[in-house]
């Protein structure tokens, strides 16, 4: 199944993150498995070790199995003093979850991330590659049921 | 060439696709043709125009009148009203006060002098407004050591945070001997409350490809590579299109305008790390490895990417570096202040009744900027405190406001520029709590590789987070000032020597928000 990315790359330990930006893309768990993990190592000749030293040292990857849709909450100084811990205390209450955890129907995964660059629009958040800004209670809640009914 | 009676500009960026910009473009479309204007009036796609909170928005030229804030309802107006009719929306206009001002700060540009005028998307359209001018005249007319002569005469200096005069970054590079040597374009734009390369990129694309083409042949590199971050989707698609028709227009490729010297460009995407910002740990990145800083020297000048010399410098520096060429280092003289010569981009947010961005001369005031770009204060509040330079910058207190920004006056007050990034917080604000949640940040982005930094920084946030609850004591800000000057002192690159500033500053000018706390 790995096949597919691999095509497009030569072989080449700088191709790694993008190789792994694929396959978590293209993964329905928004992950990148163990097994992917050494199909990578094989393909690239490059140890596992390696691998997993760069998955978990950038934030965008993940090693657990995450929801459909991975919300990305920004807590950096202006999207915070802009409220972004009341927001992010509404999601994980609306969603019943922690930080870091999933949903139990697999919808969605609540993460914290740095600035999005979207400051003048703060508090802001992603969800899978989609912006979010001038966050409220209530158009929180209007995005995240949008997200429910179409799911 | 076909002649219109007006065009509209329609501003696309993240914001305004999220308010639906492309729906209510093609409504726009559709109306025009039902009332056959489709052949008056020329509808175009434009970047951001540089303010915020204000969804879909679109200028009419010759008028220059800016709608905002349009729905899809808005549309049938504009149609009968301003393009049959010739009447302006009135209810639909942007506050006159407001782009006045913008007007006005539009002379003053120089890296986003194109940005919100012309089609990010249409290379004719950047030649159109003289692109490629520059690149033309370096190719034909220059040898590569009179660029590099005519950017150091010009005083720029590196636009990333620290300073550093591009040209004499350019001349370590020159000279060098090497089959191989690169420039890289750092586009990782990962400070808290920074997005100005993020405008720049999706504003106007081919002036950064100008200029990375002219540090190219200054440098004799034959290949470059832009580092971006991978949040920046629509920047991603943006250089994506221009590359491609640099190439196809015969800009980029082989044996550019018969002159013999090849280029490529190549995008590479990070994956969300705040240290990849550091040149080094950006280059680790880039050959597939963990973004950890390299040890210095070498300088990645001599030896950078796949150890091969590599001039790495940030989108807004490289982004002036066409109009240098063309109107010349003496014209860059007249703009900006001794010692720090240009314009900057700050991007501005908080309590401000305007965030968004502006571009202005180096050595405008701090009030300057807020008053009138910013528009002031939001709510009627007071000022308390800006947070200028990003996490890694310092707390300004009212009693500064009249600071001049620029590298040198910044300095005097142990101030520091660094990205442009200017936080305004309003007399509700608690300091303690910026405080918290910018140490917090250093904490997590912190990567592990030397000691004072990611241990450090743990101490710090103990230290933070006792006295935000109320547990701290007056010793505990006098030992985050010294763990943070150790840090300072013995941190391997910039991460671990940045929250020094910002902690120096806060407890120094606002002792008393701290003091609070320990009642």
């Amino acid at each position: 199944m790995y096949e597919k990315i691999f095509k497009k790359y030569s072989p080449e330990k700088e191709n790694l993150i993008y190789i792994l930006h694929d396959i978590q893309d293209s993964d329905p768990q928004n992950y990148v498995s163990e097994d992917a993990v050494q199909k990578v190592s094989e393909f690239l000749r490059i140890p596992i070790s390696h691998i997993y030293g760069v998955l978990t040292f950038y934030t965008m990857y993940s090693t657990k199995p995450r929801g459909k849709n991975v919300i990305r909450l920004c807590e950096s100084p202006p999207c915070f003093l802009k409220g972004s811990e009341k927001i992010l205390i509404q999601l994980c209450e609306m969603l019943n979850v922690k930080v870091g955890e999933t949903t139990e129907d697999g919808l969605f995964t609540v993460e914290l991330c740095a600035c999005l660059g979207i400051c003048g629009n703060a508090p802001a958040m992603m969800i899978n590659e989609d912006v979010y800004g001038d966050l409220t209670d209530e158009k929180l809640i209007k995005i995240i049921n949008d997200i429910k009914r179409r799911a | 060439m076909k002649f219109y009676r007006s065009h509209v500009l329609i501003a696309i960026d993240d914001n305004s696709l999220k308010a639906g910009v492309k729906k209510i473009e093609s409504l726009l479309r559709a109306k025009l043709e039902e009332n056959k204007l489709s052949e008056e009036i020329n509808v175009l796609e434009t970047g951001g125009l540089g303010y915020f909170g204000t969804g879909v928005s679109m200028t009419v030229y010759p008028e220059q009148i800016t709608y905002a804030n349009l729905k899809e309802e808005d549309i049938n107006d504009i149609v009968e009203e301003h393009f049959l009719k010739g009447r302006v929306v009135s209810r639909l206009v942007l506050n006159s006060t407001i782009t006045k001002k913008y007007n006005f700060n539009y002379k003053n540009r120089v890296v986003l002098e194109n940005s919100g005028i012309i089609d990010p998307e249409n290379i004719e359209e950047y030649i159109g407004v003289g692109g490629y001018e520059a690149w033309e005249k370096v190719l034909t007319q220059m040898k590569p050591s009179e660029v590099v002569d005519e950017v150091k005469a010009s005083g720029l200096r590196g636009r990333g945070g620290a300073g550093f005069p591009a040209g004499v970054k350019w001349s370590f590079t020159a000279p060098i001997e090497a089959k191989q040597k690169y420039v890289v374009v750092n586009a990782d734009e990962g400070e808290p409350g920074t997005f100005k390369d993020r405008l720049i990129m999706e504003g106007d694309p081919h002036k950064l490809l100008e200029g990375i083409m002219i540090a190219a042949y200054a440098v004799g590199a034959t290949k470059s590579y832009i580092y971006i971050r991978g949040e920046y989707k629509l920047c991603i698609h943006r250089l994506e299109v221009a590359i491609k028709q640099a190439n196809e227009y015969g800009i980029l490729g082989k044996n550019i305008f018969s002159s013999g010297f090849d280029h490529e460009i190549e995008i590479k995407i990070g994956a969300g790390a705040y240290v990849c910002g550091e040149e080094t740990a950006l280059i680790e990145s880039m050959e597939g490895n963990r973004g950890t800083p390299r040890y210095k020297p070498p300088f990645p000048g001599v030896e950078g990417a796949w150890h091969k010399p590599t001039v790495v410098n940030n989108v807004e520096t490289i982004a002036n570096v066409p109009a240098i060429i063309k109107n010349g280092a003496d014209w860059y003289n007249t703009i900006g202040v001794e010692g720090c010569r240009g314009t900057k981009v700050y991007t501005m947010m908080g309590d401000l009744k305007l965030p968004g961005l502006c571009e202005t001369e180096m050595g405008t005031s701090l009030r300057t900027i807020i008053d009138e770009y910013g528009g002031g204060m939001k709510d009627g509040k007071q000022f308390k405190a800006a947070l200028v330079g990003g996490a890694a910058g310092v707390f300004l207190p009212n009693e500064m406001l009249d600071v001049k920004m620029d590298f040198n006056s910044l300095k005097e007050y142990s101030a520091v520029l660094g990205s442009g990034a200017i936080l305004v917080m309003n007399e509700d604000v608690d300091i303690v709590d910026i405080l918290w949640s910018i140490i917090r940040f250093f904490r997590h982005e912190s990567c592990g590789k030397c000691n004072p930094c990611s241990n450090g920084n743990t101490v710090l946030y103990k230290l933070i987070d006792k006295i935000r609850k109320g547990k701290g004591k007056e010793a505990d800000l006098d030992m985050m000032i010294k763990v943070s000057e150790v840090m300072n002192k013995t941190s391997f690159c910039a991460l671990g020597q940045s929250p020094y500033m910002p902690i120096k500053s806060a407890i120094d000018n606002f002792r008393d928000d701290f003091l609070k706390r320990m009642k």
